[in-house]
């Protein structure tokens, strides 16, 4: 195998491990939850047995926070069947949208692990490209990886996406520290691999603290 | 009773867990921030601090290496949903006195504040006697 063939197995396959140890935590952490709140139902029967009175408001409370919680792990889990589904074919029409929000949702808890809020407001068209859906994943996240570390004091990072005639802009905001060389930080020679698959681009515009991702509608067009 | 700092960013996991420990008659202060947590470890004199090893400003690892060069016999007890071996020998390294994984039994984790409560006991007596050793030494009495 050739090394450049192997940097980017490597590149693919770190996202994925990285994206799903994120989302087991996440699960981990939901279960600890549902867990203690059964646990708190046995302590409240205990109770009751031994004739103490207890408030049925505390019940309510307990039952809420499980459906909070189930609703909360439904979502990680279309998340990551999303994940898993995206390397099923490498070259497919996928919705713009659909693919930014599931970015956003796989990389929330590394924001919120970095005290980094992400703001997605995209345009309503709908959008669909011909791309290799896990790669433009895996671009995705790198770039957002970057902008969440160089959000600078503003602590927001937003996210949103422009329709030109033969390509979609995805520009990323809120990257304050944006340095004047900011080309010899990012993109690295992973995203450049990634851009390269891709047929997509990267623009910097320092002045908006900005990081515009061009890509093609239709990457055999390129 | 048992006075404990429990730390995680899982507002809810703090309120739940809270509310059992305390009917076990634990005394439970709760903060879901790290740097909240060292503060509250300097003002106060805890029994055990349980910790999450994934949390926002500061990692786990972070804030126990903290909390230990500020009070070496602290007892802390770090829960996470992500306990790797590495990261677990990296804990026990940095002093931490248990890891346990999440979800936890709460009669796992009862038993080891418990204990904590009994090794800051007597490591305060130990201290005392030190203490008194070296004044009576130094006053020659």
């Amino acid at each position: 195998m050739n090394r450049q063939l192997d940097a980017e197995i490597e590149t693919g396959l770190q996202f994925f491990g990285k994206m799903t140890a994120s989302i087991s935590h996440e699960i981990k952490n939901v279960m600890a939850i549902i867990n203690e709140s059964a646990g708190l139902l046995e302590d409240y029967s205990l109770m009751a047995e031994k004739g103490m009175p207890i408030d049925p408001e505390r019940l309510k409370v307990v039952s809420d926070r499980v459906t909070n919680q189930i609703r909360r792990a439904d979502s990680i889990t279309k998340n990551l069947n999303s994940l898993a589904h995206s390397v099923d074919e490498f070259r497919k029409s996928v919705g713009i949208r659909e693919t930014l929000e599931l970015a956003m949702g796989l990389t929330e808890r590394f924001a919120d692990m970095r005290s980094v809020i992400l703001d997605f407001h995209p345009p309503s068209d709908f959008l669909a490209v011909i791309t290799s859906p896990f790669h433009l994943l895996n671009l995705i996240w790198q770039v957002l990886d970057f902008a969440i570390d160089a959000s600078g004091a503003g602590k927001r990072v937003g996210l949103t996406f422009e329709t030109g005639q033969t390509s979609v802009k995805i520009r990323f905001t809120g990257i304050e520290a944006l340095t004047n060389e900011p080309s010899t930080v990012f993109p690295t020679a992973k995203e450049a691999a990634l851009l390269d698959m891709l047929g997509a681009t990267i623009h910097h515009n320092t002045k908006k603290g900005e990081i515009n991702l061009v890509l093609p509608k239709d990457d055999r067009q390129q | 009773m048992e006075k404990v700092l429990l730390v995680d960013d899982e507002k809810e996991f703090l309120e739940i867990m809270a509310e059992r420990m305390e009917a076990r008659d634990m005394n439970v202060t709760t903060t879901t921030s790290p740097k909240d947590a060292l503060k509250k470890a300097q003002e106060e004199s805890y029994d055990a601090v349980i910790l999450d090893l994934m949390m926002p400003e500061m990692d786990g690892l972070e804030t126990l290496k903290e909390l230990k060069k500020k009070n070496p016999d602290l007892q802390v007890i770090l829960l996470t949903g992500h306990a790797t071996v590495q990261k677990g020998v990296e804990a026990m390294k940095l002093g931490a006195t248990d890891l346990l994984e999440k979800p936890a039994d709460l009669k796992i984790l009862t038993e080891k504040i418990k204990k904590a409560h009994t090794k800051k006991m007597v490591l305060v007596q130990k201290k005392a006697e030190e203490k008194i050793r070296h004044i009576l030494a130094e006053k020659g009495w």
